[in-house]
């Protein structure tokens, strides 16, 4: 197997973490670099729980599926947003910088709360099925759908909430309340579901602006850095024309 | 002090508890949900292979229904399910999956016409019917005679809790994000709410609510190599356990997955084997097929655990560095199906493991996986013995899966369970005796104590460090409670976790002091509780003398139904006591539809109970007799085993399928 490296021979990792403890009035953000033993198949949610348990159990940071599925995870890793659970140490060079992801509020060290952004998001876009008309009945054959639109539902549905991509956004760091990729792909799931009647006018109302598909400057980090290889440049694109479409249209 | 009050708290905010708030906002009360993570981040969202319902819809799951399933989910507990509860539960699930449907999750669906699936290692053309096309579809999973576990790919979970918490957040449902319940409220075997703490900002607060449904999932995280994610401590039945009078049921019954990757312990989903992978021993051979003529791969979840042990005893183990593993070969499922229908495996082989499934084969081994025991509930989702305390999903023992639960039916019983209960909660609410009167000073005193604990674990000198019992904690249940377990290790498992138990006491908070967000205190008061629901695990296995399901003693091979046919009730009445109590409860032979026999699995080893021929003739009798009248499956069942009477009206339908009611 490729974890097979000889023991003897294991790098020592110099890890660099920008730590901060908000509650703390003494305390002021800075820099505090450990050195872990690297292991076979380390990977950063290791890293950062030998150092809580090793060097200083006062460390913050968010883990709970550490399998790449849940999106609590997300930090700057040497800058760049990611998945730090299943970010191998092999990959990267012997000095490693962990930071916060930006634009999140800071709980401590690298822990955010991606969980209130994304709700604020998710109650502005509404994202959940709109069928007032529809009764459901819980007896009766589910309705059908075709297998291949379920499929590409199921594509966009994919996305963790991991924030990577608003941290990877140019825009959001001029427009604060730009949606970001994640809330475009979100708008872009819910228009291509049936089973959500939501009209394109009121698609155009909620995202029709400088906040919303208009606003996206084309830069693409998000597409870069985003951990599910969801298809953001081109759903982007697509619900930019189809609000362009609407806009003309009326 | 901060009080909040509610009509129902729920401790959890997964599919179970989600369930349940949007099920009691329906019915117009009040829900606060707590929960550790945002709930979209609950480990509900790994579940991945599937969710059982029996809809019938695709070719291979043509002829399947609630009586099939019912069947099934017996056979997997090993009889030791309720089965009044899992008769509730397989008649729910088809209602649930459509109104999961409705809110959004993306089934995969039936395609008309013929595909290539693989069963047995062959490839096979399988044919889809017309009126099918745009159905729900379903793939095989261990332990099951028909195709029923319906799926968005390999991320079900996932795309059930957001649909989940999207209709939560449709139905304005409070979450209150990082709050974590430490205590339970109650007085006079009522429950009235929790004490709460802030994980960011350390705050104490009391919810004093009519309801309170703990609904945190399972105690995997006892083990020190699990599947489960790492915030699944057993934290909720500690809660109960801490209040000495609620119960908890069937401790013992751990489940072992048989494919998490080696070392880290990360699932591949069964859906591997239930689309046509192969378990192989370092010789590339297939072995599975010589223990398991029948059902091979797809043996229950236990068996396979226990095969694959037994091959890797017998030297048959691929030896690495981090013990032995066997394989999982998906090759023969192809790059596309892969990349199709186990997209999170292939990204968990390739981030993990830097290997491609479509081309190497999973290194694998069994790991702890689900916990089929909980706090013991009614089938109303009640504590047996605290009034107003709710559990339901993981956290609980309902009993729907007895000592080994079917791959698919646990996020299927999330949401079973959660809509049940909340209908059950409701009336309650409804009626006279959900009122509660408590004085704030008794509140407070609740408040007071858990506020002292932190102060001592904070203050504390010379003491414990947390991290160190906790390892040692781990390490005992995974060497002697594991797959297989016998008298000598559980008995020093026991004895070394009585000794942990007292030296948790003294723990103390090195150096990290903040009474704010602080993961070293939260490390120190939740390894306190980690060891309590650790030692009812290995109390419960080392007095059932007998093998069912996933509990297996080496030195008690038989299933004992002469003995122990039986539930095991754990609490612990004195917070001074070093242990908690143990009793049991009878499974009625008497009453059951299905009376126990045989899994079909290796030797037949059952010690029958007497009881269990007379049912079985009375059942028979009944059958033929109202079969010869005309009488229809329904009627028929109702007469052996009735239990509509015991489901809301709202679900008492007769769930319609192709060719059935419609």
């Amino acid at each position: 197997m490729s974890q097979e490296i000889d023991q003897t021979k294991n790098r020592i990792l110099k890890i660099s973490i920008l730590r901060f403890d908000p509650h703390d009035p003494e305390d002021f953000p800075h820099m505090e670099t450990f050195e872990v033993e690297e292991a076979p198949g380390m990977t950063l949610f290791i890293v950062l729980n030998e150092i809580r348990e090793h060097h200083d159990n006062s460390l913050k940071f968010d883990f709970v599926c550490r399998a790449g599925i849940c999106g609590s995870c997300s930090m700057l890793v040497n800058g760049k947003p990611t998945l730090a659970c299943r970010t191998l140490t092999k990959i990267l060079d012997t000095n490693i910088t962990l930071a916060p992801l930006p634009l999140f509020e800071l709980i401590g060290d690298l822990s955010i709360y991606t969980g209130k952004w994304m709700r604020g998001l998710n109650e502005r876009l509404e994202t959940w099925i709109h069928d007032k008309s529809n009764e459901l009945h819980v007896d009766k054959l589910e309705e059908r759908m075709e297998p291949a639109l379920a499929d590409e539902i199921y594509e966009l549905d994919r996305c963790v909430e991991c924030g990577c991509c608003v941290a990877g956004c140019g825009t959001i760091q001029m427009r604060e309340n730009f949606v970001g990729a994640v809330g475009l792909n979100k708008v872009a799931r819910y228009h291509l579901d049936p089973r959500d009647k939501r009209s394109d006018e009121e698609f155009y109302e909620m995202i029709g602006n400088e906040d919303g598909v208009f606003g996206c400057m084309t830069l693409l980090g998000c597409e870069d850095v985003c951990p599910k290889d969801l298809p953001l440049q081109s759903k982007i694109a697509y619900m930019r024309r189809m609000m362009l479409k609407t806009s003309l249209k009326n | 002090m901060k009080v909040i009050y509610t009509d129902v708290l729920i401790i959890g905010g997964g599919l179970a508890g989600l369930r349940v708030a949007t099920g009691v906002k329906e019915r117009d009360h009040d829900a606060v949900v707590l929960t550790l993570v945002p709930p979209k981040r609950s480990h509900s969202s790994a579940a991945q292979g599937g969710m059982q319902a029996s809809l019938a819809n695709s070719n291979m799951g043509e002829g399947d229904n609630e009586d099939v399933h019912f069947s099934d989910t017996i056979k997997g507990s090993d009889w030791g399910a309720d089965q009044v509860v899992a008769r509730m539960f397989t008649h729910c699930a088809p209602k649930a999956i459509r109104e999961l449907a409705h809110w959004g999750v993306p089934w995969s669906r039936v395609q008309r016409g013929d595909r290539t699936a693989i069963i047995n290692a062959k490839k096979v053309t399988i044919t889809e019917k017309d009126e099918a096309h745009g159905l729900i579809t379903a793939r095989d999973f261990g332990g099951t005679k028909k195709w029923r576990t319906c799926y968005t790919s390999d991320g079900t979970g996932h795309s059930m809790l957001y649909a989940m918490d999207n209709k939560a957040h449709e139905d304005k449902v409070e979450i209150h994000e990082r709050l974590e319940a430490v205590s339970l409220i109650h007085e006079n075997g009522r429950c009235y709410g929790a004490i709460a703490r802030n994980l960011m900002s350390g705050e104490l607060v009391a919810y004093i609510a009519k309801a309170t449904t703990v609904a945190t999932g399972g105690y995997g995280r006892i083990y020190s190599v699990s599947t489960n994610a790492i915030i699944c401590q057993g934290i909720g039945q500690a809660l109960a356990l801490e209040t000495g009078v609620a119960t908890l049921g069937n401790m013992e019954a751990i489940q072992f997955h048989p494919t998490a990757i080696v070392p880290v312990g990360i699932l591949t989903t069964e859906g591997c084997r239930g689309d046509g992978g192969l378990l192989l021993d370092k010789d590339g051979y297939r072995f599975m097929p010589d223990y398991e003529p029948e059902k091979k791969e797809l043996a229950s979840r236990d068996v396979v655990s226990r095969r694959m042990t037994e091959h890797m005893r017998k030297g048959k183990g691929v030896k690495s560095r981090y013990g032995d593993h066997l394989w999982l070969d998906i090759t023969i499922l192809g790059r596309e199906h892969i990349e199709k229908n186990l997209r999170e495996v292939k990204e968990i082989c390739e981030n993990f493991l830097g290997i491609d499934p479509a081309v190497d084969w999973i290194p694998v081994r069994p790991t702890q996986h689900y916990s089929m025991g909980g706090i013991r509930t009614t089938y109303k989702g009640e504590s047996q013995t605290l009034k107003g305390l709710y559990s339901c999903g993981e956290a609980a023992c309902w009993d729907m899966h007895g000592f080994n639960r079917l791959g698919g039916n646990s996020v299927s019983e999330t949401v079973v369970a959660g809509m049940l209960v909340a209908e059950y909660i409701s009336d309650y609410l409804e009626s006279a005796e959900s009122h509660i009167s408590i004085h704030t000073a008794n509140v407070e005193k609740f408040l007071k104590v858990e506020q002292d604990k932190i102060d001592a674990l904070l203050v504390k000198e010379d003491g414990e460090d947390a991290y160190v019992l906790r390892r040692r904690m781990e390490e005992i249940m995974m060497d002697d409670v594991g797959i297989f377990r016998n008298g000598a290790d559980l008995q020093k498992a026991v004895d070394e976790l009585k000794e942990l138990h007292q030296r948790a006491k003294n723990i103390e908070v090195f150096r990290s002091k903040s009474r704010a967000a602080n993961p070293a205190l939260v490390n120190a008061y939740r390894t306190q509780k980690m060891i309590k629901v650790a030692l009812t695990v290995a109390l419960g296995a080392l007095l059932r003398t007998e093998s069912r399901g996933a509990h297996s003693r080496e030195d008690y091979p038989e299933r004992d139904d002469a003995n122990w046919l039986k539930r095991s009730i754990t609490s612990w009445p004195n917070e001074s006591d070093d242990m908690p109590i143990m009793s049991y409860e009878e499974i009625s032979i008497g009453e059951m539809e299905m009376p126990p026999g045989f899994r079909g699995y290796g030797k037949d080893l059952t010690l029958h109970n007497d009881q269990t021929p007379i049912r079985q003739s009375a059942v028979d009798a009944i059958t033929k007799e109202l079969e010869s009248q005309g009488k229809d499956r329904f009627e028929i069942q109702n007469a052996v085993m009735p239990f509509m009477d015991k489901l809301p009206k709202k679900y008492r339908g007769i769930n319609e399928r192709l060719g059935e009611n419609v």
